[in-house]
């Protein structure tokens, strides 16, 4: 076993997901059987192999340092669950 | 003839000699979408009013002796993970079911300025994570071919809306073969271009060095066209690539002598229905007999696709879907506390397969198992690109079936992720090596259509036309159509 129950709590509160109890105990099935399948990998070496984070490499895509039109704040906000005076507001913090 | 069958060249022809105008088109294709689509399934949100009324501004342009470019007035649909300002966008997922983008994907941008007509979104696996369109929370999306089986996804909405007429192009996305699989099963046209030839702004996330948008066709020449549309670099996109972009309907010539195609053997190997190999073996003689040199190649680190691919893409979509939190748009689950918020906000928003990756992303991106799993996938990733940059210095295109098999029967691979992963085998590695590849009607297994893949080097999407265009002139694949008899006549009662 790659992962055990505990491991996909953890991961599950990393992840800020709140999991049922079926569904942790179907996860870590489930990502057991994934993650025994990936183990291949292990078969190739790879010492000398650099990654690979994009097929098409580009290096520090900038663009000129002007003031371009963006979204005004009010409609910036329409989707917003609560919104209030401007802001988003989420539940107390502190 | 309908008129709705027609191929979006034709649809032009007609346009520009007056022989119908945009808006007669435009509600024919929403009485085609009323009969069929309560059966098929394929669009989440029908723009009635504004089709009819983008229409009626093409007519008047036209009237007006305007330019109307390919595209004018061409009714058309896009997956719902692309932006569309004003209507809804809701990637099939619970979390977005209520999002209106304030802007729109630089795609839509294009196609509105070509002139084209937006008919509606188009329904999708939830996220784009998955191969059937079975894990949509809104719409069970039908093969037109066979209603008992899976259009293919991730954008199956995409390719039914296509192949059942619904739409004259459609727009999907591909990140690990959700154009070309769909296109397969449903019998059209798919090209997933290379990494950065298409801009992703606008684009929902799913895995953001893998997705890729493209368009879904009857016919190659319309495929050319649409890319003609959308492709070509986008300030608005880091990682769209500033290159020449060429005319793609240049590359449709009758006429493939010369060119060298590679078979990758392993794309043949355990898993790959019988009937669908021997499709493909005729769709080779055909163009072993129309002057390509045909010969059989390797790709050695095939096998390794679908584990790289599964922990790459998951790795990437628990970052990008860590945006769903409940605050700033989307579904919100009311809590006492903010951590409660974004926790039940996530298990209430998300389905179970989105859920599943972004836990097996979170886990392969954790402390203590980074190197193990995500870097080592990043390694084979280099591993699989060699493989390809090795073959393509001796042929021009690489040949495979798209899928291992014909569309499948609803609930037979839902039930087990990693029978649903292996299905992606044959697709995985383009995206993963960033390179451009096609999918085009090559025949029939049990009265479902199979696709061949053609895959290219890096921008050269113009020779994956040159052959998909002279194998459907001389096939006649693409001019069948699913029998939608019974469908219709249901939708209209």
């Amino acid at each position: 076993m790659a992962i055990s129950r505990e491991d996909v709590e953890y991961v599950a509160a990393l992840a800020r997901l709140e999991l049922t109890e079926q569904e942790t105990q179907e996860y870590t099935e489930q990502l057991n059987s994934i993650l025994d399948y990936a183990a291949m990998l292990e078969q190739l070496d790879t010492d000398n192999v650099r990654p690979t984070a994009h097929a098409v490499p580009l290096h520090n895509v900038l663009r000129k340092d002007q003031v371009n039109e963006s979204i005004p704040r009010e409609k910036a906000l329409r989707n917003a669950p609560d919104a209030d005076e401007g802001f988003f507001r989420v539940p107390k913090i502190v | 003839m309908s008129v709705v069958e027609k191929s979006v060249s034709e649809l032009h022809e007609l346009l520009v000699h007056r022989d119908v105008s945009s808006t007669e088109l435009t509600k024919a294709y929403i009485d085609r979408i009323h009969s069929a689509d309560p059966d098929l399934q394929a669009y989440l949100t029908i723009l009635e009013d504004q089709a009819l009324a983008q229409a009626a501004e093409f007519d008047r342009k036209i009237a007006q002796g305007e330019d109307i470019g390919t595209l004018g007035g061409i009714p058309m649909a896009l997956k719902d993970n692309m932006c569309t300002e004003g209507v809804r966008t809701s990637c099939a997922s619970k979390m977005l079911d209520n999002f209106i983008p304030p802007y729109n994907a630089t795609v839509t941008d294009r196609l509105r300025a070509a002139g084209t007509i937006l008919l509606g979104k188009l329904n999708m696996d939830e996220f784009a994570m998955g191969s059937s369109t079975e894990n949509s929370n809104f719409a069970k999306t039908r093969n037109p071919w066979n209603l008992e089986c899976v259009p293919g996804g991730s954008s199956g909405g995409s390719a039914v809306s296509v192949a059942a007429d619904e739409a004259a192009f459609t727009l999907g996305s591909d990140t690990g073969g959700s154009i070309r699989q769909p296109a397969a099963f449903c019998g059209v046209v798919g090209m997933k271009p290379t990494y950065g030839a298409v801009s992703r702004f606008g684009l929902v996330a799913y895995a953001s060095s893998l997705d890729q948008i493209g368009p879904l066709t009857k016919t190659v020449r319309d495929n050319a066209l649409v890319m003609n549309a959308i492709a070509g670099h986008d300030l608005k996109d880091s990682t769209s690539v500033p290159y020449e972009k060429p005319d793609y309907t240049k590359f449709l010539v009758n006429d493939i002598k010369g060119l060298k195609i590679g078979i990758p053997r392993e794309y043949y190997g355990e898993g790959i229905d019988s009937d669908v190999a021997k499709g493909i073996q005729a769709g080779i003689q055909t163009l072993i007999d129309l002057g390509a040199e045909v010969e059989e190649c390797s790709l050695p680190h095939t096998e390794y696709a679908i584990p790289s691919y599964y922990l790459i893409a998951t790795a990437e979509a628990s970052s990008n879907l860590a945006r769903y939190d409940g605050v700033r748009y989307g579904y919100r689950a009311e809590a006492a506390d903010v951590l409660g918020m974004f926790k039940t906000t996530r298990a209430k928003g998300f389905g179970p397969e989105v859920k599943r990756r972004i836990m097996l992303g979170t886990y392969a991106l954790s402390s203590g198992y980074y190197d193990a799993y995500y870097l080592k996938a990043q390694k084979v990733r280099t591993l699989i690109k060699q493989d390809f940059d090795k073959a393509f210095e001796k042929y021009d295109v690489l040949l495979s079936p798209t899928a291992p098999t014909p569309a499948f029967k609803f609930g037979e691979k839902s039930a087990n992720p990693l029978a649903m992963y292996l299905s992606d085998v044959t697709t995985v590695p383009v995206n993963l090596a960033g390179i451009p590849a096609i999918s085009i009607p090559a025949g029939f297994v049990n009265g479902l259509p199979i696709g061949m893949q053609l895959m290219g080097k890096a921008f050269a999407e113009g020779t994956l036309y040159r052959i998909a265009y002279t194998f459907e002139q001389n096939t006649n694949y693409h001019t069948l159509k699913p029998n939608l008899g019974e469908v219709l006549a249901r939708g209209n009662r």
